[in-house]
């Protein structure tokens, strides 16, 4: 059969960032797919190293705005590595407090986007209006709703005051019951069953050779998470348990993204009940010479920083790794022989700050035009009403 | 009034175009559309393709990948149409102003008729911008 390319992007009217990526397809099943990345490039390593250390916290929260907390945390680390000293106690339990509020907010907007993938509104309409709770917590905590600016080398910049622990609790109580509805109108539909099991099948040993990371590898059983490997934070001071299922498909990914919004509510509502008295800020002075690294479980995986300096009060090279950049690479093998209709919601799965379907255009080998990016949403939200429809009908 | 200007007061529709941006400012325009902001009340709804649009959400710092690509879609909007620089990069390129990847603002590429300051604006804030540019609308 002849094989037809589809390109998806770079521009996208409902998503975020703009991205590329070229479909080629044999009739229904997708054959093969290349990514292209770059058209987000504002040149932020150079920018961080035009900075001092401080000023650079603010610029490398403008990495992305879902993971607004992630970088400076892993930032702030890489430098206290280089200084090899520690945090105090109630400073690094602000930290992952702010943390797991920005990991329940981007899994509750990514099972929005996903429902929305699928042609599932309400789900749409209903993580978003359950994540807006979250974010009136945060902007209490921080006073910002997305960028918290709460960190800083050596501690955190504000302190939580006495009189907002009990309303942030109150909060989070309140949206345990509305959650737990979701999780049953998510996991136990047998629609969404039918568009999301089987489907984008990662391999366990696939995900190890891709060195997929976060929900992503986590999905495909493999237990893999800087919070335990590794602990930071007050991780290693509250209880919690890692969510891994072992199939590796769209709905295992769900199933593992649903698990930590309620383990991080948890985390959140321990650190907010245990949070220690004592200083938020250790206050540095100076940065040595030296080298440090600094990696962190962001939303989507771990996050990498490797900061050097020579003893002056900028850093002469900034490395920043984030998880999207090693989970794009799985589609090579999740995405191949799934139908055109699966394509939206497998390139979702890994929540990469995924784009753009709509300026694509599909194109017949003589070049003309057959549709545009809303196609691609319309088939997957047509094949759900049509699975709807049969399930109806038994 | 024009016919054309008058249909819009109903019924704008938004095409939403990312310059380079950290994402943020694009949650927060997704964000007016969900229940609690629910901007739909104003007749505003995304358009699936900028052939159908009468205004563009522009976000981001306009990186030199971006510009061209912008300025193509910008000539592909059916007039009159309206532009909304949403959050500080658009405006002034904010934090990336010495950014090698950011050279000009946005208002030096195309015309803006709204600005929407914040990094990113709260949801209340795009909504503010947005009745605002309906009375420039009105008045046009």
């Amino acid at each position: 059969m002849k094989e037809t390319i589809i390109p998806i992007g770079p521009y996208h009217p409902l998503q975020e960032e703009p991205e590329f990526f070229t479909l080629t397809v044999e009739g229904e099943r997708v054959v093969d797919i290349d990514v292209r990345v770059g058209y987000n490039h504002r040149g932020i390593e150079k920018l961080s190293e035009m900075k001092t250390f401080d000023q650079s916290t603010f610029v490398i929260e403008r990495i992305c705005g879902i993971c607004s907390t992630s970088h400076p945390f892993a930032y702030t680390r890489a430098l206290e590595d280089i200084i090899s000293m520690g945090v105090p106690r109630r400073a690094r339990y602000i930290r992952t407090i702010i943390a797991e509020g920005e990991r329940i907010h981007s899994h509750l907007l990514w099972l929005g986007l996903a429902g929305h993938f699928l042609g599932y509104k309400t789900v749409y309409m209903w993580a978003w209006k359950l994540r807006e709770e979250i974010l009136d917590v945060m902007e209490m905590l921080s006073g910002n709703r997305n960028n918290y600016a709460m960190f800083k080398p050596g501690g955190v910049r504000r302190d939580i005051k006495a009189a907002d622990l009990p309303v942030a609790l109150g909060k989070l109580d309140s949206i345990i019951p509305t959650l737990e509805m979701l999780r049953k109108a998510v996991l136990e539909d047998p629609v969404l069953h039918a568009r999301t099991q089987g489907i984008g099948v990662l391999s366990k040993q696939d995900a190890i050779d891709f060195s997929a990371l976060g929900p992503t590898a986590r999905a495909s059983g493999v237990a893999r998470d800087v919070r335990k490997d590794c602990p930071y934070g007050a991780y290693d001071e509250v209880e919690w348990d890692m969510i891994v299922t072992a199939n590796g498909d769209v709905f295992d990914k769900l199933v593992v993204r649903i698990g930590e919004v309620f383990e991080s509510v948890r985390i959140m509502k321990a650190c907010l009940l245990n949070l220690p008295r004592g200083e938020i800020d250790a206050g540095i002075a100076d940065i040595p010479p030296g080298e440090g690294i600094g990696h962190i479980e962001a939303p989507r995986g771990e996050t990498f920083h490797y900061v050097r300096s020579d003893g002056t009060n900028r850093p002469v090279r900034h490395k920043v790794r984030a998880p999207t950049f090693m989970n794009l690479p799985t589609f090579k093998t999740t995405v191949k022989g799934a139908t055109l209709s699966d394509a939206t919601i497998i390139l979702a799965a890994i929540d990469p700050c995924y784009c753009c379907t709509e300026r694509m255009a599909v194109r017949d080998p003589e070049g003309r035009t057959l549709g545009d990016g809303y196609d691609l949403i319309r088939l997957s939200q047509e094949k759900t009403a049509r699975i709807k429809r049969k399930m109806g009908n038994k | 009034m024009d016919i054309r200007l008058k249909a819009l007061l109903k019924s704008l529709w938004v095409y939403h175009l990312s310059t380079g941006s950290c994402n943020n400012c694009d949650i927060e325009v997704l964000d007016c559309l969900t229940p609690r902001y629910d901007i739909e009340r104003f007749g505003m709804l995304p358009a699936g393709s900028i052939k159908h649009a009468d205004l563009l959400l522009i976000t981001g710092s306009c990186n030199r990948q971006s510009v061209a690509r912008m300025k193509r879609l910008y000539e592909q909007v059916p007039r009159p149409c309206f532009v909304v620089a949403i959050g500080e990069c658009a405006l002034s390129r904010g934090m990336f102003i010495h950014s090698y990847n950011c050279p000009q603002p946005l208002d030096r590429i195309i015309p803006v008729d709204v600005y929407i300051p914040g990094c990113p604006p709260k949801p209340e804030a795009i909504i503010a911008g947005m009745v605002k540019l309906l009375e420039k609308v009105k008045n046009k």
